[in-house]
């Protein structure tokens, strides 16, 4: 890598927090075309409920940044509306949660409307929300339910786990002529380091390798990401070189980086935060076992969030979620021989 | 039956041999060896040797002239005394 | 009706040669008929058909390479191809009378009993006053059905009670023949199984499996390392490595060239010659591959026992007078074809002594021993050219001296020729290996798991032998017993050796 700037002129090692570089893709996107616009809960005046939109409505004004009622459906269906008539929303639910209340909107509209107007009608339309545990705000604000949103047909889901990601994808979201569902993990907000490889575009449909491993390929994704890396750091030290996979897209899966990864290493951990019980862990393991099954050389190993919601207690919320103790110990039993 | 040079009694002797051990190797089994040893000739092996040449002679072979058929040579001979 | 499928000839075995087919579609066979001959890396077995029907379609062609359970061909019911089956439906009419006016019982013995009788047999047997009504004429769905499925992943007909109890002997259902409706593996079909030991399912990963395949690796002769002894990619890749390493030493010239002989190369010379009487198709470099997998193969399971039995070894010398004298009798007014040798003799009285130490005479499974229900005995046989066989004389202990004498030499003959049957090759309790033949005075044997004890002995040898305080020369020969420690102590090894050498002084009993 080297330190040439890039076409804005900033540098590409700019240190910056996942929260800035969210930021910073708004900024960029609404700067750059008049039909984006921003619209949910607090993200004007307040700055968002996570402070990711801070300073955008004084900069771009209450017309492109747009507080909205508490109504997940009604500003849910608006910004459908929006999109099929021309514009380019962009709508904030504040946590993965809360959709439900939009879930209606999102998979029997924005999903469907293609397929039911023979492509007449297309929903350009980008959503972003909060997901994921660990900052104790209990069962109604921490689950992860990206996993479900990947079940739908119709939509395209993603998981920026890396300031680049965050930076990045926003771009070729509002670029895409179908619904795009952007999940941030709330631990990964004060995340915050150099962006490494510039601000340059990036692709939705690949996996990428965080780390080169030959013994065991840990999958995941969003906020486990930075836990599993933990991991394999843990498992080196024990001369377990573990190679981490980021999904970045969970809908589509990119299948060719999985199973290239298993052919490599012939054994597979997936670290979901998601609960187990019919997750995109079970998709992942069943597809490894579809596409690679005669590369295993042991089972498929799963981490995911114990089948609780998620507890308040800080002590007990951290018990639930996958760590990296437990991701690496994971990833040592599937191993197993060299012990 | 006519009667049976030693020379005849000699192939008669190895040409049972090669039933029972079809590759056998006579280039390396001299008249005087024992030859049970050189083939691998176990005493089951034997005793289908000596069935096949009781058949072949006509001749009472007992279990007493078992002795008399340790080498090529010997099983010869006995077998062309017996039979004059 | 039912498919016939690649048989686990011996624990070792993960696939063979289909070397040639005895019969083609249209044969009836009887139950127990000798069908095809496939050449694992022991051997050429011939292999029997568990069933009586008539061989509707072979799905597999000689010089395929195909694993353990997998189709070879479809085994329909013996009267599929009597000609009712495709007559016009008005003649039917006519033929049921014919088969109505014929008593049933007739009709019955034509459809179980091949070959087919002219009786039109396809027709079921009428019910008791059916009188000339059109009798129902069984339909070819199954056997079309059967026909028609393609080679894949067999399925497998049973249901779960039968899974359950098959998994908890280690039985790998793939191996079972079903005798219920429809070929569905029956609960009763699994418990009449011999006890496994061969043909247990391997543990190993799919990783592992692959990879054995592409190294021509048996995963039977595998260590796994594994959880539950699971066998992994590395496991493997050791096996192959140990192999390569020994065969550079043991065949330099063979190793270079390694000529394999795969599923897809099928020219005249590597394909075997398509005649029935071809004793042993594969010859020189085949024959050599062979010996070296042989080699393989028992190197692998000397040493998983060498390092997983703690064996114990007790030997006795016996004195043979009795027996020898009773031999000699015996044999003085036999025909030489009909003679016995003193390996008639030690075997009876090691299978009687097995019987009477059933302690001995069973497979030590999952931390347990699990006694056998009845004594079959593996006899070490030393193959021309390197390599042994551990052919099976079932119920060894209800066979006379002239009948285990016969079954010895038949099995030792055709085990030299390649030419054993897969029922011959399973399902021993106990080994007994003698090499007095090759001059040796005892035999401290290497247990063959799970068996729990293997029996030795040496040469039959004069020896100065002191009785009723005088010194003689008597024949004696040593016996010894290898035991697992686990199942026994040596006490229990000490009752069998003097049951042997009890037995032995009364050949007259043995013979009885």
């Amino acid at each position: 890598m080297n330190n040439v700037s890039n076409a804005s002129g900033v540098s590409k090692q700019t240190k910056l927090t996942y929260r800035e570089a969210l930021r910073a893709a708004l900024r960029d996107a609404l700067a750059a075309d008049e039909r984006v616009f921003l619209m949910g809960e607090d993200v004007g005046k307040y700055g968002g409920a996570f402070g990711v939109s801070l300073g955008l409505v004084e900069e771009f004004g209450t017309e492109r940044v747009r507080d909205t009622p508490l109504s997940e459906s009604a500003f849910t269906g608006m910004g459908i509306g929006a999109a099929i008539a021309g514009l380019r929303p962009i709508v904030e639910i504040m946590t993965v949660n809360f959709s439900m209340l939009a879930l209606d909107q999102i998979l029997n509209n924005a999903a469907t409307l293609r397929h039911m107007s023979n492509g007449q009608l297309s929903v350009p339309l980008v959503i972003r929300m909060t997901t994921g545990a660990g900052r104790q705000l209990a069962a109604q604000h921490s689950h992860s339910l990206e996993g479900w949103y990947a079940h739908i047909p119709g939509i395209r889901v993603l998981a920026p786990a890396t300031l680049r990601d965050a930076r990045a994808m926003l771009a070729p979201a509002l670029a895409d002529p179908d619904p795009v569902i952007i999940f941030e993990h709330g631990s990964l907000y004060n995340l915050a380091g150099e962006l490494d490889g510039g601000e340059g575009p990036v692709d939705l449909t690949s996996a990428a390798v965080r780390r080169s491993g030959t013994d065991v390929t840990l999958i995941t994704y969003g906020g486990s990401l930075p836990k599993t890396l933990a991991a394999a750091d843990l498992l080196a030290a024990d001369g377990i070189e573990a190679e981490v996979i980021d999904l970045r897209s969970l809908r589509p899966l990119d299948d060719a980086t999985i199973m290239a990864s298993v052919a490599r290493t012939h054994r597979a951990v997936v670290v979901d935060e998601a609960w187990r019980t019919g997750s995109l862990a079970a998709e992942i393991t069943a597809r490894i076992t579809e596409q690679a099954f005669y590369e295993l050389d042991a089972p498929v190993g799963r981490v995911c969030s114990a089948e609780v919601p998620i507890p308040y207690a800080g002590h007990l919320e951290e018990a639930a979620l996958p760590q990296a103790a437990g991701i690496a110990a994971a990833a040592r039993e599937a191993v197993g021989g060299h012990g | 039956m006519n009667a049976m040079t030693r020379t005849t009694a000699y192939e008669i002797v190895q040409d049972a041999i090669r039933e029972i051990v079809p590759d056998a190797d006579f280039s390396a089994v001299g008249p005087d060896d024992k030859y049970r040893e050189a083939l691998e000739i176990d005493s089951l092996d034997f005793e289908s040797l000596v069935e096949l040449l009781a058949e072949r002679t006509g001749l009472r072979i007992d279990e007493d002239d078992y002795p008399r058929l340790t080498t090529l040579g010997d099983a010869a001979d006995f077998l062309a005394e017996r039979q004059s | 009706m039912g498919e016939f499928r690649m048989p686990a000839l011996g624990a070792d075995m993960v696939e063979g040669t289909l070397t040639e087919w005895l019969v083609k579609p249209g044969d009836v066979v009887a139950k127990g008929a000798v069908i095809a001959v496939i050449e694992t890396s022991k051997s050429d077995i011939e292999v029997e058909v568990f069933e009586a029907g008539t061989v509707t379609r072979l799905l597999a062609e000689p010089g395929d390479v195909l694993p353990v359970g997998a189709p070879l061909a479809v085994i329909g019911e013996a009267v599929e191809s009597a000609p009712v089956e495709s007559a016009p439906a008005e003649s039917a009419a006519v033929q049921s009378a014919e088969v109505a006016a014929a008593p049933a019982a007739e009709t019955v013995s034509a459809a179980t009993e091949p070959p087919a009788s002219t009786v039109p047999a396809a027709v079921e047997a009428p019910p008791p006053g059916a009188g000339v009504a059109p009798l129902p004429v069984r339909t070819e769905v199954d056997a079309s059905a059967q026909a028609t499925r393609p080679a894949g992943p067999p399925h497998l007909e049973a249901g779960p009670l039968v899974r359950h109890l098959a998994h908890e002997r280690g039985i790998d259902l793939a191996t079972v023949h079903g005798t219920g409706r429809g070929g569905r593996v029956t609960r009763a079909d699994v418990e009449q199984l011999p006890p496994p030991g061969n043909g247990i399912r391997i543990r190993a990963t799919p990783y592992a499996r692959r990879l054995a395949a592409e190294l021509r690796v048996e995963l039977a002769t595998v260590h796994g390392t594994g959880r539950d002894g699971a066998i992994r990619a590395a496991d493997v890749r050791g096996a192959s490595a140990r192999r390569h390493e020994e065969e550079a030493v043991r065949y330099p010239a063979a190793h270079k060239k390694a000529p394999e002989r795969r599923g897809t190369d099928r020219t005249p010379q590597a394909a075997p010659a398509p005649t029935v009487t071809a004793g042993r198709p594969a010859q020189g470099g085949a024959s050599g591959r062979r010996t070296a997998a042989m080699r393989r193969a028992i190197a692998e399971l000397m040493s998983r026992s060498k390092r997983e039995v703690p064996h114990y070894y007790l030997s006795t010398t016996i004195d043979l007078t009795a027996a020898t004298q009773w031999l000699h009798r015996a044999n003085r007014d036999r025909a030489p074809g009909e003679r016995l040798v003193p390996a008639a003799l030690l075997l009876a009285a090691t299978a009687r002594a097995a019987r009477e130490v059933p302690e001995l005479n069973g497979f030590w499974q999952e931390d347990a021993f699990v006694p056998a229900d009845a004594v079959h005995l593996a006899v070490a046989v030393s193959l021309r050219g390197g390599g042994l066989l551990t052919p099976v004389i079932h119920d060894a202990d209800r066979l006379s001296p002239q009948d285990l004498m016969a079954r010895l030499k038949d099995l030792v003959q055709r085990a030299r020729r390649g030419r054993l049957r897969a029922s011959e090759l399973s399902g021993g309790t106990l080994t007994v290996s003698n090499l007095g033949d090759q001059g040796v005075e005892s035999v401290l044997g290497v247990i063959h798991p799970p068996q729990v004890a293997l029996a030795g002995f040496g040469a039959v040898v004069e020896r100065p032998w002191a009785y009723d305080g005088m010194l003689g020369v008597r024949p004696v020969v040593t016996a010894t017993l290898s035991g697992d420690h686990r199942a026994t102590d040596g006490a229990v090894g000490a009752r069998f050796l003097t049951a042997v050498d009890r037995l032995l002084q009364n050949p007259e009993g043995l013979a009885s």
